[in-house]
């Protein structure tokens, strides 16, 4: 047996089968765990109020892989057809974020977003506002923060897409008569499907699973099921809820990346990755 | 060919640029002046450098980080060119589900990765501290490098392996004396890619570390918490300027190894 095949073995499946022998179990007073089978914590799923969380990210998740592919695609196309020799530069930038501290990035949107931040003290200082706006803790600044951190995994798919298609398709596309609208809709992005597949997903997943932005950037009012997950273990300290919650997370994500494959992208998403 | 407004285009990404760049230049730019808020330019100071540098619990932070993140680079670095080698070289009954499985820990969320590991540890009744912070780092990094160093291989000219065995080159000979040579650069990249990647890492090291056991961006993050200081400015600077330099190095062994 390989090293790998060990480590995977010893530090990913079992903690998992772990979680799952967690999530049939009842949590004790303070804390503690009574290992005795049960179904209650597969009920909590029901919970309105976690269904409520589970929507709300869902629904964020989903409004940033739109953002990201909107900006991503004009990125990704600009340095694609315009980069010339500043390509590598253009790409290395957007790369670069994925090598730093995401923590001191996402405090980085912190501090400029805050009451006393460079936007609200410019706003405040030209006279536009009298008061500081509440640029964080709500949903719009989680949304925000995941753009902010997910746009790459966008990016670099959908660059490597646009860099293989074949220039002479969108030159017959003109010269049958197809205006640059046309060509766009009609050509360039059905070529460029796979790209943009992959694109979603990359951000998609670890988006609806996040747990720093929420913590970081939203407040109690922006609350996401990462965070959510985060205080049953750590907060409440029940760690069967929480890892019954955990595996529904889990669960959608590799129905999520499962549909994917289906649809064909697979294949060559982890080399598009890097 | 008419292409769509090249000046619309630009003005868009060098909007989206600004978006991807401009909190960490604030940030940077904040890190040198003396008070902490204030859009005025009031003077370059180092007096929050020098804070940092004098503060005796980032040292110990910065001493536990290294001490994962060395160890974590050398170990997955190791075990990703292991694995590596067998995936490309053996072809072998679920070769597929094993490649597929090594990736499944890039596709789980950092907080579920976090939160089985620490289950873990505790049923087999570990503390958590260095040691589960940096078991933790090598199972995440392993995907990362084999993931490098397949990719490298794949680009190898396998007709000089082929020449160096009709040359009377046994297997052994080969791999050594040929194919790591041509793979070193691919390693290094992944080495150099990986300490980046386990010195920032945040999400899984919150759930596995114990008391006494913080790495740099768990204090990083605890002093967030307690309120902002023009400290954390500077750290964060530090933090995000140093790792860059040893990632922009690894590119450069990445690109060179290509031509």
């Amino acid at each position: 047996m390989s090293p790998s095949a060990f480590w995977l073995l010893v530090f990913t499946m079992i903690p998992m089968g772990i979680v799952v022998y967690y999530s049939f179990m009842t949590r004790g007073p303070w804390g503690t765990v009574i290992f005795e089978f049960s179904l209650e914590n597969y009920r909590q799923v029901f919970d309105p109020l976690f269904l409520k969380i589970l929507g709300r990210s869902f629904k964020l998740a989903a409004l940033t892989v739109v953002i990201c592919l909107a900006a991503g695609y004009l990125i990704a196309y600009w340095i694609a057809f315009y980069g010339g020799r500043r390509k590598n530069l253009l790409l290395f930038l957007v790369i670069l974020p994925f090598w730093t501290s995401y923590l001191v990035r996402l405090y980085a949107l912190m501090t400029l977003l805050s009451d006393h931040g460079l936007i609200n003290t410019f706003l405040t200082d030209w006279g536009l506002i009298d008061e500081p706006l509440a640029l964080l803790h709500n949903e719009y600044s989680v949304l925000v923060g995941l753009v902010y951190t997910y746009l790459p995994f966008m990016i670099l798919p959908l660059y490597a897409s646009l860099e293989r298609l074949d220039r002479s398709v969108l030159e017959a596309a003109v010269d049958l008569g197809a205006t640059a609208r046309e060509r766009f809709f009609k050509v360039t992005v059905p070529l460029t499907k796979g790209g943009i597949l992959s694109g979603s997903v990359l951000v998609f997943a670890p988006s609806i699973g996040e747990f720093l932005v929420p913590e970081l950037l939203g407040g109690a009012k922006a609350m996401m099921v990462g965070k959510f997950i985060a205080l049953k273990f750590l907060g409440l300290r029940h760690w069967p809820l929480g890892s019954a919650y955990s595996l529904l997370l889990l669960t959608m994500i590799l129905a999520l990346i499962f549909l994917y494959m289906r649809a064909g992208g697979g294949k060559d998403a982890f080399r598009e990755q890097q | 060919m008419k292409r769509i407004s090249p000046r619309f285009l630009s003005i868009g990404c060098g909007a989206v640029y600004l978006f991807m760049y401009a909190p960490l230049l604030v940030l940077i730019v904040f890190s040198f002046t003396p008070t902490e808020y204030g859009v005025a330019w009031e003077g370059f100071t180092l007096k929050w450098y020098s804070e940092v540098f004098n503060n005796k619990n980032i040292q110990d932070a910065l001493k536990v980080s290294l001490i994962v993140a060395i160890p974590t680079v050398l170990i997955s670095t190791a075990i990703g060119t292991i694995t590596a080698f067998t995936l490309y070289r053996y072809k072998f009954l679920g070769r597929a589900l094993y490649q597929g499985a090594l990736y499944i820990p890039l596709v789980m969320p950092d907080l579920v990765i976090g939160i089985s590991l620490l289950l873990f540890y505790s049923s087999i009744k570990l503390d958590l501290g260095i040691l589960t912070i940096l078991l933790a780092h090598i199972s995440f990094s392993i995907p990362l490098t084999t993931l490098v160093i397949i990719a490298r291989m794949q680009r190898i000219d396998r007709t000089l392996e082929d020449a160096a065995m009709d040359l009377g080159a046994d297997e052994w000979t080969t791999m050594w004396k040929v194919t790591l040579p041509l793979l070193m650069p691919g390693i290094v990249a992944a080495a150099l890619l990986t300490f980046p990647w386990s010195f920032n890492d945040f999400v899984i090291t919150f759930f596995v570390s114990g008391v006494g056991s913080s790495t740099l961006p768990l204090r990083v993050y605890s002093m967030i918490r307690v309120g902002v200081s023009p400290m954390v400015n500077a750290l964060g600077t530090l933090i995000v300027v140093v790792p860059l330099i040893i990632v922009i190095l690894g590119t450069y062994f990445d690109r060179r190894s290509v031509s």
